[in-house]
């Protein structure tokens, strides 16, 4: 039997991961967005709310303050994309689980590991790869040229479709991973069962898959859209930098800019989105166990 | 000051993400050993095999990736290393900071050899810090086999003819799009009068719908795959360019172009001052200063070094300006400027 003591020395080698590379980078981010900016990038005092009035009110070039509701415009259109991506590795990523599920443990092995395949490889490196599939004399439009469908290149590479591309390319293992894990432990049997009792394949699905998977995919969907809010990789390369995303921006203020304080606070606005969404997953689950156990 | 760290993205880009630590701190000051801390891919291999060859003194080799992280690391206290190189525009700062060494370059056995122009820069005004490392003019190339027409302004790249509707690339770094656009203009870099500063944002936006895209790395690969047919580029890329695909024209226009050039200096606290002022006398000779061109690819400032750079380099147009040609230095952004510039670059990509 564990007693009590050695049980929190057994959770500590945990919380010290936590603290170190969770907790104590989001404090200093949060310290860092309440100081002033040091003009060769970093942070100087004094302590002030700058930056966090630089989100809705900028200086002008003569150092009038005035209202720039740019900021909320990229901040929109990054929760935009980000949504989008999040649905469409559902979509995608739903039927790919469902499929490798239904394969013998053998190939599922081999599935698995093609679908983990990817994280072996540097994200900066693929999204480059991407850019050799997409671009006018890319693979894709080569392809096309050869089977006769078009005679001019297709602008492929350098707008919204080809970020989203990238975005949904580079998180969808995210979505497969844990919306297999819940189908994993799918007892066939229920599906008998509903079958059984006259189901047809809609009704299975919303009825008794979904339910018994919404675990995993409320899982995939954090996993896809919290990091999807916050990439700049794929803006700058594969949308050729001609939008900026809430990520290029925080970027931005970190290299070019030289403005630390309001990198970390479009920061804590990201963390702060993704927290919500967070709460928001969780209450809602909770309102689903509360309706099941009434 | 951009441009290396666009190098390192491109060349090194994997390397830098995945391994966070940006360089090796230099080991304890070990006699008779040179520690040099220079950008990734900027030193030539040659050069030091041939500096210890000749003076017995060995060399170490760290790297960075931008004048920031060279800023921060020399702040932060003694480093141990004895020779850095820093960006023209950063050469001030360092220097109000006390960070760099004099080294009285002008007293050296070698320094006759700098060309006129380059002995004394705007940024060292009497050679007290610094020489010249590498140097290179910003402009820009197009396709001439798209336009066949001679181009003498800046203004074909800010105010492109049709035919480069969405073929149009530019670099993706606020101070050396902003500051060209100023330079065609006919203001000052770095300027931060209101009403130029508008006017430079108007000139930006109604360019960005020929604008494919802003990037400052793999430029030469999509010149030359005609992916883009127009592209602000610097002057050793865009003979790399050309090489590659004749019908590339680097411009030298009527309203000059961008400077940049980057400098070796001695830190303070440096452990072996003696020896690295050697260094630095060595670099100012003809043939070592062609060893360092022919593996970086950009031009150095020692006089009769051209005869020892590899052929094709020697009489490249894009290494040999025009004699009355306007170089533009920046005097490096002030806070005001680069929060303007942070102003326009958000404004065009919103």
């Amino acid at each position: 039997m564990l007693n009590k003591r050695s049980a929190y020395w057994l959770i500590l080698p945990a919380v010290l991961v936590i603290g170190i590379f969770g907790a104590i980078p989001l404090l200093i981010s949060l310290v860092y967005s309440f100081m002033s900016a040091n003009p060769y990038g970093g942070v100087q005092a004094p302590m002030t709310f700058g930056a966090y009035v630089q989100m809705l009110y900028d200086q002008d070039f003569d150092g009038s303050l005035i209202f720039m509701p740019d900021y909320f415009w990229i901040a929109f259109r990054s929760l935009y994309l980000a949504l989008a991506t999040t649905i469409l590795s559902l979509l995608v990523g739903f039927p790919v689980a469902w499929y490798i599920v239904c394969q013998s443990p053998t190939r599922r092995k081999i599935l698995l590991t093609l679908v983990s395949l990817p994280f072996w490889i540097n994200t900066l490196i693929r999204t480059y790869c991407w850019i050799l599939i997409l671009r006018d004399e890319g693979l894709a439009n080569k392809l096309f040229g050869w089977l006769g469908f078009i005679s001019h290149p297709l602008p492929l590479l350098y707008n919204q479709g080809s970020v989203l591309l990238g975005l949904v390319y580079t998180f969808l293992p995210f979505m497969v991973l844990p919306i297999y894990a819940t189908l994993e432990r799918l007892d066939p049997r229920l599906i008998e069962a509903s079958y059984d009792l006259y189901a047809n394949r809609y009704q299975l699905f919303r009825r008794v898959i979904w339910p018994l998977t919404k675990p995993g995919i409320a899982a995939g969907t954090v996993l896809v859209f919290a990091p999807a809010l916050g990439s700049f990789l794929q803006p700058d390369l594969l949308g050729g930098g001609k939008q900026l995303l809430i990520g290029s921006l925080i970027e931005m203020q970190f290299t070019s800019s030289r403005n630390w304080p309001f990198g970390a606070a479009l920061s804590m606005l990201v963390t702060f989105a993704v927290i919500l969404s967070l709460a928001w997953q969780r209450w809602r689950s909770k309102r689903a166990a509360r309706a099941q156990a009434a | 000051m951009s441009l290396k760290t666009a190098l390192m993205a491109f060349g090194l880009g994997a390397a830098t993400l995945a391994a966070a630590p940006l360089a090796q701190p230099a080991h304890a000051a070990d006699a008779g050993v040179l520690h040099i801390f220079n950008w990734t891919d900027y030193t030539a291999p040659d050069l030091l095999k041939k500096f210890t060859a000749e003076t017995g003194i060995k060399v170490t080799l760290d790297t960075y990736d931008s004048n920031e992280t060279l800023l921060a690391k020399l702040k932060a206290g003694t480093t141990g290393y004895d020779l850095v190189i820093v960006s023209d525009d950063f050469v001030k700062i360092f220097v109000s900071q006390n960070l760099l060494e004099k080294v009285d370059a002008s007293t050296m056995s070698n320094f006759g050899n700098l060309e006129p122009r380059w002995k004394t820069r705007f940024w060292d005004p009497t050679a007290e810090y610094t020489v010249p490392w590498q140097w290179g003019t910003t402009s820009f190339t197009y396709d001439t086999k798209v336009y066949p027409q001679p181009v003498d302004s800046l203004g074909t790249l800010f105010k492109p003819p049709a035919v480069f509707k969405g073929q149009v690339g530019m670099f993706g770094s606020p101070s050396e799009v902003i500051n060209l656009a100023l330079l065609y203009l006919g203001y000052p870099p770095c300027d931060t009068d209101p009403a130029h500063l508008k006017e430079t944002l108007a000139l930006l936006q109604a360019q960005k719908p020929f604008v494919k895209l802003y990037n400052s790395d793999g430029i030469i690969d999509r010149l030359t795959a005609g992916e883009v047919t127009m592209s602000e580029q610097w002057s050793g890329d865009a003979m790399r360019a050309r090489q590659a695909k004749a019908s590339l024209h680097y411009v030298y226009a009527k309203e000059g172009g961008a400077g940049w050039m980057d400098n070796l200096a001695i830190p303070v606290g440096a452990p072996d001052v003696d020896n690295a002022k050697k260094f630095i006398n060595f670099m100012m000779d003809p043939q070592n200063a062609a060893i360092e061109s022919n593996f970086a690819g950009y031009q150095n400032g020692v006089a009769g070094s051209n005869k020892y750079l590899l052929p094709a380099m020697a009489t490249a147009p894009e290494f040999n300006p025009p004699a009355d040609y306007k170089i533009v230095f920046s005097p490096g952004c002030d806070a005001k400027a680069t929060k303007d510039f942070d102003r326009i670059w958000t404004l065009i990509r919103k």
